[in-house]
């Protein structure tokens, strides 16, 4: 049975902090289709076109009938441990200093052997649950899950570093003004966070749903304006070094396309709080979260931010927006890259319209906060990197993915 | 499709075995080790470089060259030139090909020799970019390299036929005796069962004395016609069969054979032997479940039964099965593909009846068995050599 977590000790100031490596990152163009499955939480394998067969590792051609590139498909995430081992000694860096380490062979249901890291609830011959997860290296890595929830199963060492879960670490909502940045609050106290700082722009304004805020335990209200250089930097040197989640809660959401409005004031508004907070945050919080990517139980681990599913195609009802997440979601790619090294995620947390006054005209189906808030602390706990919450977002990802032509020219 | 039959190697042999004494780490490159190799080769067999017109080479650190750069490199003119990267079937598909060349009139005087550098951290670097579904689907997993492949296919061993680690102790305890008795070991102290059993765990249920030790060296022999190798004065020993075979029993979800099953009959049919004419074998010992897996598939014993077999027997040279007589790569080392050339060679020496403290006595028929290439999850090459003394 995994051994729970124990709270960890506030840090000595004095000690070196461990610097942050990664597992080999290397992986062959076709192996990458994995990692498209892993950030989306999904256990996709190769399947062959023509005989149907599953197929592992990736391959170029099937090896059954020599059809080229077989696409990647969900396929049943059952198998049974044929053989386990404790690797004690490691060539690699990463892996030495996390030693020892469980790796085993899985077969699986759908066909092929799977070498995959094993958690420790489960033993040789057991039933297990595949999935594909985000090593720290960014790369897809197969899992080995028990079948059924065991207790403290995520505390397993192995499977934290895969994932961000909020148990025992900080986390920072940048605006607790906002339904959504309540909600992510109550949902990473629930979660486990021991400390949840709120950022909240002149806090001497009073606002709706401010006590309740209050109430909730963990909650420290702090001072935080995306809009302004100084409000972000002056935060960081405050609690920089012990922020390990931070989730970006700033909303400015204007209806309206791009001709539909005089001037640029809205837009830069919305470009201000949304894509110039963002790089604010990042530029503030962005190069401690990296540097503290292995920094014992509570590691700096993600950043997470919502965006409008419309980052993906625009919606000219809200053009001018949708053109503001599209900067947002280009930039969450470049942050991906400059926080990889030290193995913190970027997600993507993308959503449809919410059920909130900016979207109030709207019809149904719409986003709840909590339901957003639920989904961001998954994926943290899942270690995702890219969510689509509802129905609206599923169907524009999907239609999107499909045809993004025919996508721009139905909305 | 009716199976055509395989042809016979009559008059053409293998000559004048080399070793390179090994070391654990060395400042040469891969170039180094193989000049030294045709260096002895030649100064063997009075040859010039102009005379060696076949060349077949196997290493993992010979990089960026591969074979053809390395005709210029060391003035060879060849008319039979051939890079085997097969790990541990490198020996016997080297000497398969060259014999066949040799027998087709392709060449006259092929040259084999394998040979890798070992600096500090080669090891990692081979690793690291051994094959594709290492790179993608086996290094990132916990980065145990061989260690942690061959566990999962040991630990399936032992459940699958009830094999305990002392059996795999008895193969490596036989092996050290062997190699006290052979100059040019790497390990040179006694080890007992016990030692064997108490050692470091590296990745369960692997430990210290099942691992070989990565060093530097290199191992080659001629292959020539009968008539030549008698002309020239050198030692040598006829071919008799020969098979290989890869990827074999590809849909087994974890290996517990190999493909030496799928040809055997070839193997002893051709050479008119039986698995009990046979005076010493030489398996490839990266690991010894591997070794066992081979004693099996090799038809000393059925399938899960080596176990057993290993204990009912004295596995040394002066034993009733004498088996990697010269200590394998356990107590030699594992010289990269040199590896691959080790047994070949040692049966040489002890057919030539030049083997030293550790001879079997009237050594007439040596069966080499090679495996190699952990590809993804297993060995895919296979591939196995019956050779006799001349006379």
């Amino acid at each position: 049975m995994t051994e729970p977590l124990v709270r960890p000790k506030r840090k000595d100031p004095l000690r070196r902090t461990r610097l942050p490596l990664s597992p080999p990152g290397a992986r062959s163009r076709t192996a990458l289709g994995l990692a498209a499955a892993a950030a989306q939480g999904r256990f996709m394998l190769q399947v062959c076109g023509q005989c149907a067969k599953t197929i592992y590792p990736p391959r170029d051609a099937c090896p059954g009938c020599f059809a080229p590139t077989p696409p990647f498909c969900d396929v049943p995430d059952g198998g049974r441990l044929l053989a386990v081992t404790t690797i004690r000694t490691s060539t690699d860096a990463y892996y030495r200093e996390r030693m020892p380490w469980r790796v085993g062979t899985v077969q699986m249901d759908c066909g092929p052997s799977v070498v995959a890291h094993v958690h420790g609830d489960i033993a040789e011959g057991d039933r297990v649950t595949m999935s594909l997860k985000l090593d720290r290296s960014g790369q897809a890595a197969a899992f080995a899950l028990p079948v059924k929830e065991t207790p403290a199963m995520a505390d397993d060492k192995q499977l934290r570093e895969m994932t961000c879960d909020p148990k025992f670490r900080r986390a920072l909502v940048t605006d607790g003004r906002t339904a959504v940045g309540q909600a992510c609050a109550k949902a990473l106290s629930e979660a486990g966070c021991t400390i949840v700082f709120v950022g909240v722009a002149d806090p001497w304004k009073p606002f709706p749903g401010e006590d309740s805020l209050r109430r909730i335990p963990n909650v420290e209200i702090v001072p935080l304006d995306l809009t302004n250089s100084e409000s972000t930097g002056d935060l960081a040197a405050d609690i920089g070094g012990r922020v390990d989640i931070i989730v970006n809660t700033a909303e400015h959401v204007r209806p309206g396309g791009i001709m539909a409005r005089k001037g640029l004031v809205v837009a830069r508004e919305e470009m201000d709080i949304r894509y110039f907070g963002l790089m604010r945050l990042a530029q503030a919080f962005g190069p401690a979260l990296r540097f503290r990517g292995a920094d014992g139980v509570n590691s700096a681990t993600a950043i997470v931010n919502f965006l409008f599913v419309h980052a993906l195609a625009n919606w000219p009802e809200f053009g001018a927006y949708s053109a503001t997440e599209a900067a947002c979601l280009s930039a969450s790619h470049s942050l991906r890259a400059e926080l990889r090294p030290g193995g913190v995620k970027f997600i993507n947390v993308f959503h449809g319209p919410l059920e909130t006054d900016w979207f109030q005209e709207l019809p149904p189906p719409k986003v709840a906060a909590t339901q957003l808030a639920k989904s961001a602390v998954d994926a943290l706990k899942r270690g995702l990197e890219d969510v689509f919450v509802g129905d609206i977002a599923q169907d524009i990802r999907d239609r999107f993915l499909a045809n993004p032509k025919a996508l721009e020219r139905e909305l | 499709m009716s199976k055509r039959q395989r042809q016979s190697y009559k008059g053409v042999v293998a000559a004048a075995p080399v070793t390179i004494p090994y070391e654990r780490f060395s400042i040469h490159g891969a170039h180094w080790w193989i000049g030294r190799a045709l260096r002895a080769l030649s100064e063997q067999a009075h040859l010039k470089p102009a005379d060696i017109d076949g060349f077949s080479v196997s290493s993992f650190t010979v990089g960026p060259d591969t074979a053809i750069g390395l005709t210029q490199h060391f003035g060879l003119s060849p008319r039979f030139l051939d890079h085997v990267p097969l790990g541990g079937a490198s020996g016997v598909v080297g000497l398969r090909r060259a014999a066949r060349a040799v027998q087709a009139g392709d060449a006259d005087m092929v040259a084999c020799v394998a040979a890798d550098a070992n600096h500090v951290d080669s090891f990692r670097r081979t690793l690291s970019t051994f094959s594709r579904f290492a790179q993608d689907a086996v290094y990132p997993y916990g980065s145990g390299g061989p260690n942690a492949s061959f566990a999962l296919i040991t630990r399936d061993y032992m459940n699958r036929f009830g094999a305990t680690r002392e059996d795999f102790g008895r193969v490596c305890v036989a092996q050290r005796d062997n190699a006290l008795a052979f100059p040019h070991a790497l390990m040179k102290k006694k080890l007992t069962l016990e030692d064997y059993m108490n050692a470091r765990a590296i990745s369960d249920p692997i430990h210290l004395f099942d691992c070989v030790m990565p060093c530097a060296g290199a191992e080659a022999f001629l292959v020539c016609t009968e008539e030549r190798a008698r002309d020239l004065g050198l030692p040598f020993v006829r071919i008799l069969s020969t098979i290989e075979r890869h990827n074999a029993f590809m849909d087994d979800p974890i290996q517990y054979r190999g493909g030496w099953v799928v040809d055997l009959d070839d193997l002893y049919g051709l050479a008119d032997v039986k698995p009990a004419d046979i005076d010493l074998v030489q398996t490839y010992d990266d690991y010894p479940v591997i070794s066992l897996m081979q004693i099996e598939d090799l038809g000393f014993c059925a399938k899960g039964e080596a176990a057993a077999f290993v204990r009912e027997r004295d596995l040394t040279f002066r034993g009733d099965f004498p088996h990697n007589t010269s200590g394998g790569q356990l107590s030699i080392g594992q010289a990269g593909a040199a590896g691959g050339y080790l047994g070949l060679v040692e049966a040489m020496r002890q057919l030539c009846g030049l083997a030293g403290a550790n001879q079997v006595k009237d050594a007439k028929v040596a069966l080499i068995s090679g495996f190699g290439m952990i590809n993804y999850d297993r060995g895919l090459a296979s591939a196995a050599a019956l050779l006799a003394r001349a006379s």
